[in-house]
């Protein structure tokens, strides 16, 4: 049975498992309705046309764990960002340990999505925002039918979030293959900041598929920092879709490392509903092995005086393959709009390859917009300079590489995490430099 | 004096006519409408080809008949009804006339009009034309020149009777049968075009040049280039176009094959002004090209193209570098008024060492129109030290046209060196004050801006044409080019 079918099947069973009179029924039978008629993107569809998923989805998967599986905190340390106060929201293979968390509903809600979706309070929040955001493609789609568990953060109006938020989802491969549907969903209301962490860890070496959506709301003026690490094992993919409305004024920034998995792909969607509003994606992506990385954004300028910024880093070697496809599309009505975008590549191994498509859709003829891309080679006289003055090749090219990505660290806001970052780099480079240069 | 600003030019964009707009009544041998095997068959008996021309536009119909139309292209249209077109249309098949005499006076007349009359162009210009009119070869000149060095320039019908043995060889190597359903088409109808070979180290002493038009009611025209240069040689090549106008849509389905073999070096310049439609949108030609050249080693081939005309352009001139050291250049300026809808781009495909490739593409929307570049670099795994340079800049007029960009770049090889750079952007208000300040009107301020904008790519075309593209752009942006 293929895994189009498996899963069409176990819905009713999940159905029937979780509230049948659940605010989201109706949603979930649409959105089952949808995946059912457009199954799993294939090569043949533009925006899929250099990823293809055939090879990861012949595996097995396990929809539903059998079994709790508990971890130790001393175990997991390393793929926390341990060193700072947070808040932290821990699923295991897709259940929430509370023991791992740490949550709250002082003045802000950070909490569960099953949580949110089963309690009355907050059964606003959740008619006014769930799925308000995502697509109805065949993905998020499928990840709005299994709809279940996730983290729930709603900011109230003016609150400043204390502390960042880690959402961590671990992956124990207790079972040959696992697939995981994470759902969050981020309210940043009025004039509200929050900063938050993402990451998908699977702890051996056992395949692990994760359709994870994200939707994230930012009311007027609000600020909303969100950071995706992606350092995973072989074996895991992740399919990760978020989608970020904008309202007047607003700020928006989402960072996507990515140094591992067996593919990973990135659909990041922003849709910018309201005037000055700014937007930002960055993305650092180091890869070797057979890893594949599909970073695929969207920029929707809908409304006049807005900005978007965008600037993806890729070092690619080994086999390693990249692909960029982004796309900014300017509406007639959005005047005066601000959109650039950047993508640089490095290709160091001759079986690596890269692939991109930057794309500009333009209706409005008073705007500013460009888009550069570039593949290159580290410079060969920087190289030179370096060796010259007794700095190892490897260390050299560590150097460079580390330069060349930069220009992306320097917008990381919370030290902590550029610090892991350049950890994470250094690691993946084999190099043994502290970067605090 | 009064103002002219932005919304004038507009207002005069919109209503601007198509100049060009007449129609010759010329008594045409006209085939009945629709395609099957007859059809081709007879096309292929009336040009008294032989069997081997006969069999390849078979195997050309029996493989479009199963494929379809292609939708990726950013444009929308009503599609043509394949079986509602006439597939050959020729002006009064005479056999050939040995001076201008005796070409029918109208026709000339038809020349005359579009300012390119036979013996001007004889005397002042130094240009040999092939001048094609509703897909006959109706006049040749500079022949004997050409010939003396030993240069073949003649339609491909005489070329096919003539030369079989570098038709056969050539045709179809770049630009195959079933590489789209356009192309299939046209190997399966084409009823003439041009077939030029210069050989061996041979640099042709003169621009040559051909004029297509359209001119029967309801026929499409297929034609089909193939220029070959041989090792060491060198030849420039201009193609233009203006079409009379029309209410019903005409299909205009070309294909091009560019050989430039070891050392050689082809210039393709094409100006293209079809029918673009009336200010409603209403007729005007579709226009799907596909155009590709080879080069073998330390060849280089070069198009550039002026698209101001059609309703629809979909097209593609591309380099396959095929040999080490190739290069691959494309200057393309598009021009999109009214309704049009322009999806063109380069392909550039990189396959030996050391190849370069260079794109520089402007895009002009005004009007209603949409207008998309569309392009792919590709760096194959064995295409060492290889470079490319995109760079597409597009200028809107107005709200209601739009700009699109469509890269695609692929690179499988370490030592590739890409680069590609976009900007949108309007006539800046700031630009125009500053003209004015210094007396420059607003309409000459336009004018000037527009062709900075496009300087790049007119200063890549041969003198000749430079002067006809800017007359090309005037018609489309009348108003604003002084």
């Amino acid at each position: 049975m293929d895994l189009k079918e498996k899963l069409l099947s176990s819905f009713l069973v999940f159905e029937n498992k979780v509230d049948i009179d659940s605010p989201i029924h109706d949603v979930r039978n649409e959105a089952i309705k949808v995946f059912e008629e457009k199954g799993f993107p294939s090569k043949k569809e533009e925006a899929w046309k250099y990823t293809s998923l055939n090879k990861i989805l012949k595996e097995d998967y396990s929809l539903f764990p059998k079994q709790e599986n508990a971890i130790e905190y001393k175990d997991v340390k390393k793929y926390f960002i341990h060193d700072i106060d947070s808040y932290k929201i821990v699923f295991i293979d897709g259940k929430y340990s509370s023991h791992l968390s740490e949550t709250t509903h002082d003045g802000i809600d950070v909490c569960l999505m099953s949580v949110a979706l089963s309690k009355p309070k907050y059964s606003l929040i959740i008619k006014n925002y769930f799925n308000k955001a995502a697509t109805t493609d065949s993905l998020p789609a499928l990840n709005t039918a299994f709809a279940q568990e996730g983290a729930y953060i709603h900011i109230p109006k003016n609150k400043v979030v204390d502390k960042p938020i880690q959402i961590i989802n671990f992956s124990t491969g207790n079972e040959a293959a696992t697939m995981l549907q994470p759902r969050n969903l981020v309210v940043a209301e009025e004039n509200s900041q929050v900063q938050i962490i993402e990451r998908h860890q699977s702890l051996t070496e056992n395949a692990v598929l994760t359709n994870s959506v994200t939707e994230i709301f930012a009311d007027n003026r609000a600020i909303v920092d969100y950071y995706k690490i992606q350092n995973d094992h072989n074996n895991a993919s992740l399919i990760d879709n978020t989608f970020i409305k904008q309202k007047r004024e607003s700020i928006a920034s989402v960072h996507t490392f990515s140094f591992g998995g067996k593919l990973t792909r990135n659909n990041l969607n922003y849709y910018q509903n309201g005037e000055r509003i700014d937007s930002i994606l960055k993305g650092v992506t180091i890869l070797g092995d057979k890893q594949h990385v599909d970073h695929n954004t969207l920029v929707h300028h809908i409304e006049p005086n807005c900005e978007s910024h965008q600037d993806y880093k890729g070092i690619f070697g080994d086999s390693a393959t990249g692909v960029f496809n982004g796309k900014i599309i300017v509406e007639k009505e959005a005047q005066k709009t601000n959109a650039f975008q950047s993508n640089n590549n490095i290709l160091i191994s001759d079986k690596a390859a890269i692939n991109t498509k930057p794309q500009l859709e333009i209706f409005a003829d008073d705007v500013k917009c460009s888009h550069g891309c570039t593949i290159g080679q580290l410079d060969e006289s920087a190289m030179f300079y370096m060796r010259s003055r007794g700095i190892p090749e490897k260390e050299a090219k560590a150097l460079l590489m580390y330069a060349f990505s930069n220009n992306v660290l320097n917008s990381v806001k919370i030290p902590e995490v550029k610090q892991r970052i350049t950890k994470i780099i250094a690691n993946k480079l084999g190099v043994n430099i502290g970067f605090d240069l | 004096m009064s103002k002219y600003t932005e919304d004038d030019l507009r207002e005069e964009l919109k209503t601007k006519e198509y100049e060009y707009g007449f129609y010759t009544d010329i008594e045409s041998e006209t085939f009945p409408n629709g395609l099957n095997e007859d059809i081709v068959r007879a096309i292929s008996k009336k040009k008294e080809e032989p069997q081997w021309m006969t069999d390849w536009r078979l195997e050309a119909f029996k493989v479009w008949k199963d494929m379809v139309e292609p939708e990726w292209a950013n444009v929308r249209y009503e599609k043509p009804d394949f079986q509602g077109i006439s597939y050959y249309s020729a002006p009064n098949s005479k056999p050939k006339y040995d001076s201008l005499d005796e070409v029918d006076p109208e026709l000339l007349a038809t020349f005359e009009k579009l300012g390119i009359s036979l013996d001007e162009q004889k005397k002042l210009t130094g240009v040999a034309m092939d001048v094609v009119v509703d897909s006959v070869s109706v006049a040749t000149t500079f022949k004997k020149t050409l010939a003396e060095q030993g240069i073949i320039f003649m339609s491909i019908s005489e070329a096919i009777k003539e030369h079989p043995e570098l038709v056969k060889k050539y045709i179809g190597t770049v630009v195959p049968q079933k590489d789209n359903f356009y192309a299939a088409l046209n190997s399966a109808v084409f009823s003439d075009g041009s077939f030029c070979y210069i050989p061996k180290g041979v640099k042709c002493p003169m621009e040559l040049s051909t004029y297509f038009r359209i001119n029967q009611a309801g026929t499409g025209q297929f034609e089909r280039t193939l220029v070959i240069a041989d090792e060491g040689s060198y030849v420039s090549y201009l193609e233009g176009c203006t079409a009379p106008s029309r209410d019903e849509n005409q299909l205009h389905a070309a294909v091009v094959e560019l050989i430039a073999l070891e050392d050689a070096e082809i210039k393709y310049s094409t100006v293209q002004n079809w029918f673009p439609g009336n200010a409603e949108g209403k007729g005007g030609v579709y226009n799907f090209v596909t155009k590709r050249g080879l080069c073998e080693k330390n060849a280089k081939i070069s198009w550039t193209q002026v698209e101001t005309g059609s309703a629809v352009t979909w097209k593609y001139p591309s380099c396959v570098l095929k040999g080490d050291n190739s290069v691959g250049e494309f200057y393309s300026i598009a021009v999109t008024n009214n309704y049009q809808q322009a999806d063109t781009g380069t392909k550039m495909i990189h396959l030996g060492k050391n190849t370069k490739s260079t794109i520089i593409s402007k895009g002009i929307s005004a009007g209603k129109s949409q207008n998309s570049y569309r392009g792919l670099v590709q760096i194959n795994s064995r295409a060492e030290n290889a470079r490319n340079f995109s760079q597409c800049d597009s200028l809107l007029m107005g709200n209601e046209c739009g700009a699109h960009t469509f890269p695609y770049i692929e690179a499988k090889n370490k030592s590739a060196k890409i680069e590609h750079e976009a900007t949108t952007s309007k006539i800046g208000e700031d630009q125009i004050f500053y003209c004015n300040q210094r007396g420059i009107d607003t309409e000459k301020a336009i004018a000037l801006i527009v062709n900075g904008f496009s300087k790049e790519v007119l200063n890549k075309l041969p003198m000749e044409f430079a002067v006809e593209a800017q007359k090309l752009l005037e018609i489309s942006l009348e108003g604003s080019v002084g």
